[in-house]
């Protein structure tokens, strides 16, 4: 259609910015979806088991819970600002805040594995025997435990994967300064996965 | 000063804002994490909920730049949550009763 870069000037070829955030946002009402579904899932086994996912809360550690809090809400911060800097034409600087997301998202799921493995070690797991001598109401717990955290970390993967694409789009140029609605999209999504974890976090990792 | 301010709202690019709105999020993560400690017994879940909803609105409006997003934005977003509470509220309309 409009799109072919032939039917106008070059500096005026047809680009819909607004249109490709709204694509974004149509695509993050789908995630609610997706998560919302399993919030739903948590709320209505906690309101039948509510002394059960408090036992079993208490095997979490608070601290790397809040810890990887930190690291998200700082990874959103940095996502944000390599957008200001590709705005002010500051390639370099926005390069350097992109990579920053990245690792601070490794650090995010480098934290996320030892918290697992510590779980795996001490057998619980779906299916483990320590888990499965527990009661009902925490076997759920930890059964939404695992598919939220785990479902969450993979869009965790998800935007590193897209964030560093980005990072080579703007060491390449396609994203400058002019045209930058690609990066955004990549934030808005990486804020989408900051705010489910905002909600996680009070649900499984506060409750005493 | 404050006239420039407002001018240049619409498309600030400026990074303090977002540093602030940063230390926010880090003052109300602390805060969760301490009022957590206290047994507010069926209000302990409420204000936790609370506090993770002024997150993600400080997320949603200037991070993700609802605030300056044209209003449909705004419009699509305030629809997609009406019907999340909805849905919230219909799923406890039943299950408070069991």
């Amino acid at each position: 259609m409009s799109n072919s870069p032939l039917a106008v000037h070059a500096d005026h070829a047809h680009r819909d910015d607004i249109g490709s955030r709204m694509g974004m946002w149509l695509f993050l009402f789908t995630e609610l979806i997706l998560f919302g579904g399993m919030f739903f899932l948590y709320s209505v086994y906690r309101f039948t088991n509510q002394e059960a996912f408090h036992i079993a809360a208490k095997e979490l550690n608070t601290l790397v819970g809040t810890f990887n809090t930190a690291i998200l809400l700082t990874s959103s911060l940095t996502i944000v600002l390599s957008i200001v800097a590709i705005q002010k034409n500051n390639r370099k600087l926005s390069i350097y805040f992109q990579l920053i997301t990245v690792a601070l998202a490794l650090g995010f799921l480098v934290n996320k594995f030892f918290e697992w493995s510590a779980k795996f070690h001490h057998g619980i797991y779906p299916g483990g025997e320590e888990l499965l001598a527990k009661s009902k109401g925490e076997i759920l717990f930890f059964g939404l435990y695992y598919v939220m955290t785990g479902l969450h970390g993979l869009h965790v993967i998800i935007g590193m994967v897209l964030i560093s694409w980005m990072t080579v789009y703007t060491a390449k140029g396609i994203v400058n300064k002019d045209n930058y609605v690609k990066l955004e999209t990549a934030g808005l999504y990486w804020h989408l996965v900051d705010i489910i974890w905002i909600f996680l976090f009070p649900l499984f990792y506060l409750i005493t | 000063m404050i006239e420039k301010n407002q001018m240049s709202e619409e498309h600030s690019h400026s990074y303090g804002i977002y540093i602030l709105v940063w230390l926010g999020l880090m003052t109300l993560t602390a805060v969760t994490v301490a009022v957590a400690g206290i047994n507010f017994g069926a209000l302990t879940v409420a204000t936790a909920l609370l506090v993770a909803s002024i997150k993600s609105f400080l997320v949603l409006k200037i991070f993700m730049h609802l605030n300056v997003e044209q209003k449909v934005f705004k419009i699509f977003v305030g629809a997609a949550l009406f019907f999340i509470i909805v849905s919230f509220v219909l799923l406890f309309a039943d299950y408070s009763f069991l």
